[in-house]
């Protein structure tokens, strides 16, 4: 774009206006924070109620930072709430197990070889992320029951897997239609079967799509409150989402075990945002918006 | 974000069309080639499609306590369609959903876009203040509707301190316990969780718009707001058609964040379709008319996704 020498920038209108580009950029940066600050305050609140000793939630002028912190909360909530975060993590651990296995084949079934009714199962998947969640609590009670499921962890690694089956092989499809056909071409050539070219060819090459997918599927599962509230009623059974929701009706006093639980709740999602955060944003982006 | 828009549509269907195999050869790979979809398929059959006919099925039938030990539930017509379109809160319900839907969506979108087009600025640390926004969206429902609920509590609740504090108010706001209250403080809750979306999408679409074009309008001398109503706006038409109908369809069928604030109450005075649906069938266990409601809206999603489909589509079709 520039074709001046030592031109720094771009920008044509910069000329019209007094205000030095730097002071506009600090500003930008200060109107960001502010808004940040905003947005995440009640994430902030939650933090700090973790932390707070009983009496200073109760009191009527608020406590801004927990100068004198307890642990107690945190106490609390591992005690009461220990045995879900357990089953939270073995149910979405085995959610993305299961989302995988069904989506990653199909995935490459869309992407890579032509198979017949692709389109139609694309659209299928579109129309079932749009199924409203009661209709299908509603329905996976009744079967749930009929098969003697009710509080089985494989009823709502099942359920939870609804929740991501259809993300998951969009966007894997996604990721491997980017890859070039020249490299499943040549593993047949060498005599590698299909199943073959898709194990050791096309997953290693689409592994960020995989990690997206996985990660993506497992938030889904931790986070899903429905199929837990309806799927288990046998409170040692219970996802944390759950546990946290019984955990406030019968202790509406103990708010900073209560908040202790939301923070614990919360850490998947707060690692996934440090760790991984390039496949954090290729999921989002995908997250709605594919075809 | 903004490529993956555009892009779309063509993705699905469009296979390349290769050398010349035989025909035969070609269809027996392509059934071969299926068994890496059929799993999926037996997937979609099971577990869309069979709670789908299932639920249709259920709102048709007698479904309650009984049924579950003598396993039969009599089909009795319209019966449940009549008992909910004829109990006194169905009116308040419906209402209350598109009070729900349309306040969370106007603004969502509102400052959704506010945010995107402010993103857009170019400013140090934009990228990093930009993904803390995301954390409401990454976070459980259930994590923020109890934080917001602790929030609202009308005489220790922070919110009600600092309004106070500010003048905003004289008296505390009863958020949660007043039955004028609670659907607002649904909405307003529904509202912080669903901004990050937004906010996303449409910073996405914006990428997608020519800067060219801002910097002509800037040298024709075109103000900002001009810039943004003839320039924005309408280049984002099709992006925000997927936003809203998208977020409609996900508005309707909202449960969480309504169960964990307020469970509807008080007095259903923030009870939703959805909701009311939850309430009918799990607690008490009126399953045949859960389902009536659950078909409510299924109908509801069906009309919208339509609308999203077309959306979807239009930006290929041809140029508005």
């Amino acid at each position: 774009m520039n074709t001046l020498a030592g031109t720094p920038s771009k920008s044509s209108h910069a000329p019209r206006l007094r205000v030095p580009r730097r002071v506009r950029a600090a500003l930008g940066t200060a109107v960001g924070l502010v808004i940040v600050t905003v947005m995440l305050f009640p994430l902030y609140w939650m933090l700090n109620a973790s932390f707070l000793r009983p009496q200073d939630l109760v009191s009527r002028t608020p406590t801004w930072f927990p100068v004198h912190g307890t642990l107690d909360g945190y106490r609390s909530a591992l005690g009461a709430e220990g045995g879900h975060l357990l089953v939270s993590l073995g149910v979405s651990l085995g959610t993305v197990a299961v989302t995988l296995l069904v989506a990653a084949p199909a995935a490459y079934g869309l992407a890579k070889l032509r198979v017949p009714g692709g389109r139609m199962l694309m659209f299928a998947l579109l129309v079932a992320q749009m199924i409203p969640g009661i209709v299908m609590a509603n329905s996976l009670y009744i079967a749930a029951d009929r098969l003697g499921l009710i509080n089985s962890p494989l009823a709502l690694i099942l359920a939870d897997s609804t929740l991501c089956v259809p993300f998951a092989t969009l966007i894997l499809q996604s990721f491997m239609r980017g890859i070039p056909d020249e490299l499943g071409e040549a593993a047949a050539l060498d005599g590698a079967s299909r199943l073959r070219t898709f194990v050791s060819v096309i997953l290693p090459v689409a592994r960020n799509g995989v990690i997206t997918a996985a990660l993506f599927s497992f938030l889904f599962a931790w986070a899903d409150f429905l199929f837990g509230v309806t799927l288990t009623t046998d409170d040692n059974r219970a996802p944390i989402t759950v546990g946290l929701y019984r955990f406030i009706g019968a202790n509406l006093t103990d708010w900073n075990g209560v908040m202790a639980t939301g923070v614990i709740a919360s850490l998947p999602a707060a690692l996934l945002l440090i760790a991984a955060q390039r496949y954090v944003a290729a999921g989002i982006g995908n997250a709605a918006l594919k075809d | 974000m903004s490529a993956m828009l555009s892009k779309a549509a063509p993705a699905a269907g469009a296979a390349p069309a290769r050398g010349s195999h035989g025909r035969r050869r070609r269809r027996r790979t392509a059934w071969r080639a299926a068994g890496f979809v059929a799993p999926v398929w037996l997937y979609v059959l099971c577990f869309y499609v069979y709670p789908l006919v299932s639920n249709v099925r259920m709102g048709f039938q007698d479904y309650s306590v009984s049924s579950f030990y003598t396993g039969s539930a009599p089909y009795v017509g319209l019966a449940n369609y009549r008992a909910v379109w004829n109990s006194p809160q169905f009116g308040q319900t419906v209402l209350n959903t598109v009070l729900f839907t349309v306040g969370s969506l106007v603004f969502q979108f509102g400052a959704g876009l506010a945010l995107a087009v402010f993103f857009r600025r170019v400013f140090p640390l934009n990228g990093v203040l930009r993904s803390l926004l995301l954390v409401p969206w990454l976070l459980p429902l259930v994590v923020s509707g109890t934080v917001w609920r602790w929030v609202m509590y009308t005489d220790s609740g922070v919110l009600n301190q600092v309004l106070l504090h500010l003048h905003v108010v004289s008296q505390p706001v009863p958020w949660l316990v007043s039955t004028n209250m609670s659907l607002a403080a649904v909405i307003l809750v529904n509202i912080w969780v669903g901004i990050p979306f937004n906010m996303v999408i449409l910073y996405g679409g914006l990428q997608g718009i020519p800067e060219q074009l801002y910097e002509a309008a800037a040298i024709d001398g075109a103000n900002a707001w001009q810039r943004f109503t003839r320039i924005t706006l309408p280049l984002l038409r099709p992006v925000t058609l997927v936003v809203l109908t998208l977020g409609l369809i996900y508005t309707v069928k909202v449960f969480d964040v309504i169960m964990i604030v307020t469970q509807g109450g008080p007095a259903n005075s923030s009870q939703t379709l959805t909701t009311y649906a939850y309430n009918l069938s799990f607690q008490q266990l009126t399953f045949g008319k859960g389902a009536a409601v659950g078909n409510l809206l299924i109908l509801v999603a069906v009309v919208f996704a339509g609308l999203y489909l077309r959306a979807v589509r239009e930006p290929e079709g041809g140029t508005r």
